[in-house]
């Protein structure tokens, strides 16, 4: 059913078609109304979850640990501050194989004290296991939301969702609500159990070996996770990447998140006057889309809404190490700085004439 | 695609009536971006909010600049704001500026009605009545779009403002 709803309620709605047993979360702008509706809908009894508040981000994700290793379904939300909050959780979560799922709005990491987005904060995830996916609109957000509990049950590897703060989560547009999911989600199967009477340990002091061991499977597990995008059996397909005009691309834009609507309308614009470009738009980060970026021919832009002080945008970074081509990365709309079709038709205009320096504006 | 701006006080209902208007585009047939002012909005301070309206799925996300339409929800605005677009639709019981302007007394349709909160008159649903005339939708799918923003009682009110100022928005051009 199509209706208007914001990044945030899109999300919202997924995780109560996704019947998630378990919430905790502590409020921090972007992300507050998707637990704020979350709790209107356990309110209501319209999901049937145990909704923990917490007195901090560190502590949601560790009542969502617990739950998941106890064999919840279970989901939280964070933004920029609050997820660094979090970050040592994260690990704990990812290296303990649970299937949580969380969304991230992403957020400028402060200081000066922003409420804008920037893909900073959801970059800081891509060493700790999680499979990391970024939305474009409400209704990747609410799609990825699905797939994610989906996915995460599967290898048994946490899941984030990046929606772009306000450009995503508080911009109301239309998305198509599955009406029910017809089994594509079954009840979550656990590979260790803990429960009463049965007392296993979990994350305990062992031999050095088994902490590298533990890396070695989730990698191999990590690997799985694109094939099982491609054949989910979800109601829409989806991939690693969006493939944009790439047909007969001489150019190509690597980026992610919402501003890659701006960036298509621009494509259109500058393909009206011949010049032949497209875009591979990443859906996932983490794992990392490499036979997409390998197989590349042509020359490639990466814009990153991101930066690493020190060496340069994370994104171009990461394709640079991949890349059998020539790759320029470009840095842009930090701190939530407004980048939009005209300016994309610009910045893209420059690259094709070899004139494109590393920053935008 | 249709690009709208919205100038009202924090507490007029700018960001609802955006929201009201992208339902009732979305019953027309058609797709919609309703988009909050980002960051803080406060009651009494100016808040812009923002309406894409297109036949086809809209996929910018950037802000609006250029807009087509700008709604103004109290004549007051126009001390502060310089305001330019092809067409203005204002809350006002005259035109109040050049160019080619649509104009309706959404307070007094508010107040008429006791559409009033915290002794002012709360003119969403009217300016939304109006600007659904400028864009060509039909009443029944804002009726059905304010239907699904209120309940009850709230919403017969809604909905009759709604209907009073789509009766009798008025085209001036100069």
């Amino acid at each position: 059913m199509r209706k208007i709803l914001t990044g945030n309620y899109a999300v919202a709605e997924a995780v109560k078609l996704a019947d998630v047993e378990f919430i905790a979360a502590y409020p921090i702008t972007p992300q507050t109304t998707i637990v704020e509706r979350l709790a209107e809908m356990v309110e209501r009894g319209e999901l049937n979850a145990e909704f923990v508040r917490v007195e901090s981000e560190h502590s949601a994700l560790a009542a969502v640990y617990g739950a998941s290793a106890g064999g919840l379904r279970a989901f939280t939300a964070t933004s920029s501050h609050g997820l660094l909050y979090m970050y040592e959780m994260c690990w704990w979560v990812a290296n303990s194989r649970l299937p949580v799922v969380m969304a991230v709005v992403t957020r400028t990491i402060g200081p000066p004290w922003n409420i804008h987005t920037e893909h900073t904060d959801i970059l800081t995830l891509r060493d700790t296991g999680w499979i990391i996916a970024m939305s474009e609109n409400a209704q990747e957000a609410l799609d990825l939301t699905l797939l994610g509990f989906k996915i995460a049950e599967q290898v048994n590897l946490p899941f984030a969702i990046g929606l772009d703060g306000f450009q995503v989560s508080h911009t109301a547009e239309v998305v198509d609500v599955p009406e029910s999911l017809d089994g594509f989600l079954p009840k979550r199967e656990r590979f260790f159990v803990i429960e009463p009477g049965n007392p296993i340990t979990v994350g305990g002091l062992t031999e050095n070996e088994c902490s590298m061991t533990i890396r070695k499977e989730m990698a191999k597990d990590m690997e799985r996770v694109g094939e099982l995008v491609r054949n989910s059996g979800y109601v829409r397909d989806y991939d690693l990447v969006e493939e944009y005009r790439m047909e007969d691309a001489e150019y190509v834009v690597i980026s992610m998140g919402a501003w890659c609507g701006d960036m298509k309308d621009a494509i259109d614009i500058l393909r009206e006057k011949g010049v032949q470009i497209g875009m591979l738009r990443l859906r996932f980060v983490r794992p990392f889309p490499k036979e997409f970026v390998e197989k590349l021919d042509c020359k490639v832009l990466v814009v990153d809404r991101n930066y690493s002080v020190g060496l340069g945008g994370i994104i171009a970074t990461e394709v640079k190490s991949i890349a059998n081509c020539d790759v320029h990365g470009i840095v842009a709309g930090l701190g939530g700085v407004d980048v939009g079709v005209d300016d994309f038709v610009s910045m893209f205009r420059k690259f094709v004439r070899g004139e494109l320096k590393g920053w935008w504006p | 695609m249709l690009e709208v701006m919205i100038l009202s006080f924090g507490g007029q209902g700018g960001v609802t009536a955006a929201r009201i208007l992208a339902i009732a585009a979305l019953n027309e047939g058609k797709f919609a971006q309703a988009i909050p002012q980002f960051g803080a909005e406060r009651r009494g301070a100016l808040v812009r909010s923002y309406l894409r309206i297109s036949d086809r799925p809209i996929r910018r996300h950037s802000s609006i600049k250029d807009p087509d339409v700008v709604a103004i929800f109290s004549e007051k605005i126009l001390g502060i704001v310089d305001v330019s677009a092809e067409t203005v639709v204002i809350n006002s019981k005259e035109p109040k500026i050049k160019g080619r302007v649509y104009y309706v007394d959404a307070s007094s349709i508010a107040l008429d009605l006791g559409l009033i909160s915290a002794g002012w008159p709360i003119v969403n649903t009217a300016m939304a009545g109006a600007m659904a005339r400028v864009f060509g939708f039909s009443i029944e799918s804002l009726k059905k779009a304010i239907g699904e923003t209120f309940s009850g009682k709230l919403a017969e009110l809604n909905v009759k403002a709604a209907e009073k100022a789509y009766r009798e928005v008025k085209e001036w051009n100069a």
